[in-house]
C-alpha cells in the first residue's frame, strides 16, 4: 500500500486521518521535529538524536496524539552514510489505532540519550542496540551487553562485521574449561546465487557472486 | 528394527520352553534365596533399562524431544525419565542450537553428571552446527563442548528419531564391559 491509497481511502489528503495526526505531531514537535512524512503508510518523523527523549514525552503526554507505547527500538547501518546509523523508534497510539516511526541520524561514536526515563521498555532494546550496533546510550541505568557472548568484541549486525566472526569456542581438556580460539574453518562459506539459465528469470536476490565473479556460479 | 543386539541370543518366544526357565528362575529363588548372573551383564541391563536424561532443550528440537516423552511415544516405557537435575541424570540428550554463550553452562551440567553417563547430540545444530554452522554466535558441534556417545541427524528429528537414537544408546550400553581387566 502506498501513501497515494491511503490518501484516496479517506477522500482527499487534507481530511485523511494519518495526514492530520502527522500535521499535529509537526505542530507539537515544533523547533524538534527536523522534517515528517509519511513512509509505507506510516508517519516518519526525522529528529536530532539529543531531542529523542523530549520528542517521545510529547508524543506520549500529548492529548491526541496519545502514543503510550514504544513497540520497539532498533537501529539501522549505512556504511556509505557520513553519519553511519539510523536509530529508529516504532511508537503505537492504542487510542488512534496509528503508528509513528522516529528515526534519529547518529554517526559512529556519537552518544544518543537513554529514553529509558520515558519508556522502561527502551530498558533491554537499548543494550541491545549497544550490543549490535555499538550505539551508545548515555544516562542508562546498566548498558551492558544482552546477547552476545560474555566478553564478547564487535558489533555483529555493523555491515562490516564478518558473518563468522572472530572467535569460536572449544572446551580444552587441559585446562578444563570453555577457551576462545580464533576461528577456524574446513570450508569457507560458499555465496549460492539462484542465476538461471532459463529466460525469464532474474535474479530476485542480488546475489553478490553473480557481479563479482561469474565462475563462482558455477561452484 | 536393527536395535536388537546380534551378539545376543533371539528372545526365547512363549511356550513351554520360556516356563521351564523361568520356572527355573523361581525355584532357584526359593530354594536358595539368590540367583547367578554375569556381574557385567547385570551392570549393563540396569544401566540400559533406567537411562534418565537430563532435560536440555535448547531450541525447536526440545519440542520434538518433549514428543518422545509425551503419551503418544512415551519414553517411560523403556524407563526414561527426564530429571531436572544433571545429579540424578545418566545421558544429557543436547537438543538443539548450542551457543558460545550457553557452552561453558552445558560443559558445567555434563560435569555434575555422575558416572557412568552419556551424551546424545540431537539435530543439525547440536551435530555440526547445522543451519547456523557460519554464525558468529553458535558453536559448530556440541562435541567441541561434551563428548558425544549418540548422533541423531534431523532438522528437527521426529520423535521416533529420538527414540531409535536412544535405543541404539541402550545397544552401545549393553555392549560395553563394565568391568576393565588388566
Amino acid at each position: 500500500m502506498n501513501e497515494n491509497d491511503l490518501i484516496d481511502e479517506a477522500g482527499s489528503a487534507s481530511e485523511s486521518p494519518l495526514q492530520i495526526m502527522a500535521d499535529h505531531l509537526r505542530e507539537i514537535g515544533q523547533g524538534i521535529v527536523l522534517s515528517s512524512g509519511i513512509v509505507h503508510g506510516e508517519i516518519e518523523l526525522q529528529v536530532s538524536a539529543g531531542n529523542v527523549p523530549q520528542l517521545l514525552l510529547l508524543v506520549r503526554d500529548d492529548r491526541q496524539a496519545a502514543f503510550t507505547q514504544l513497540i520497539d527500538l532498533t537501529a539501522v547501518d549505512y556504511p556509505e552514510r557520513k553519519d553511519r546509523f539510523d536509530v529508529v523508534y516504532q511508537m503505537l497510539s492504542m487510542s488512534n489505532n496509528m503508528r509513528l516511526r522516529i528515526v534519529a541520524t547518529v554517526s559512529e561514536g556519537q552518544t544518543v540519550p537513554s529514553v529509558t526515563g520515558v519508556f522502561m521498555a527502551a530498558n533491554w532494546a537499548e543494550r541491545e542496540v549497544w550490543d549490535m550496533f555499538g550505539i551508545f546510550f548515555s544516562g542508562h541505568p546498566d548498558l551492558r551487553r544482552l546477547l552476545t557472548d560474555y566478553g564478547f568484541e564487535g558489533h555483529p549486525l555493523r555491515k562490516d562485521f564478518p558473518l563468522t566472526g572472530h572467535v569460536e569456542v572449544r572446551y580444552d581438556d587441559t585446562q578444563r574449561r570453555v577457551i576462545n580460539e580464533p576461528v577456524h574453518l574446513v570450508q569457507e562459506f560458499r555465496d549460492f546465487d539462484f542465476l538461471s539459465p532459463w529466460e525469464g528469470m532474474h535474479n530476485e536476490l542480488g546475489g553478490n557472486a553473480a557481479k563479482a565473479d561469474p565462475d563462482k556460479t558455477a561452484k | 528394527m536393527g536395535v536388537m543386539d546380534p551378539s545376543l541370543a533371539p528372545p526365547i518366544p512363549p511356550g513351554a520352553d520360556q516356563d521351564a526357565i523361568l520356572r527355573a528362575v523361581g525355584d532357584e529363588i526359593t530354594n536358595r534365596g539368590f540367583v547367578i548372573a554375569k556381574a557385567d551383564k547385570l551392570f549393563n541391563w540396569a544401566r540400559s533399562g533406567s537411562l534418565w536424561p537430563m532435560t536440555f532443550g535448547l531450541a525447536c528440537c526440545a519440542v520434538e524431544m518433549m514428543h518422545s516423552a509425551a503419551s503418544r511415544y512415551d519414553m517411560d516405557r523403556y524407563g526414561m525419565l527426564f530429571r531436572p537435575s544433571p545429579r540424578q541424570s545418566d545421558v544429557m540428550i543436547v537438543a538443539g542450537t548450542l551457543t558460545n554463550k550457553m557452552a561453558p553452562a552445558l560443559r558445567r551440567v555434563y560435569d555434575q553428571m555422575p558416572e557412568p553417563r552419556w551424551v546424545l547430540s540431537m539435530g543439525s545444530c547440536a551435530n555440526g552446527g547445522g543451519y547456523y554452522h557460519y554464525s558468529y554466535a553458535v558453536v559448530r558441534g556440541c562435541d567441541r563442548i561434551v563428548p558425544v556417545d549418540v548422533y541423531v541427524p534431523g532438522c528437527p528429528p521426529t520423535a521416533e528419531a529420538l527414540i531409535y537414537g536412544l535405543l541404539q544408546l541402550q545397544k552401545k550400553i549393553r555392549r560395553t564391559a563394565t568391568i576393565a581387566r588388566s
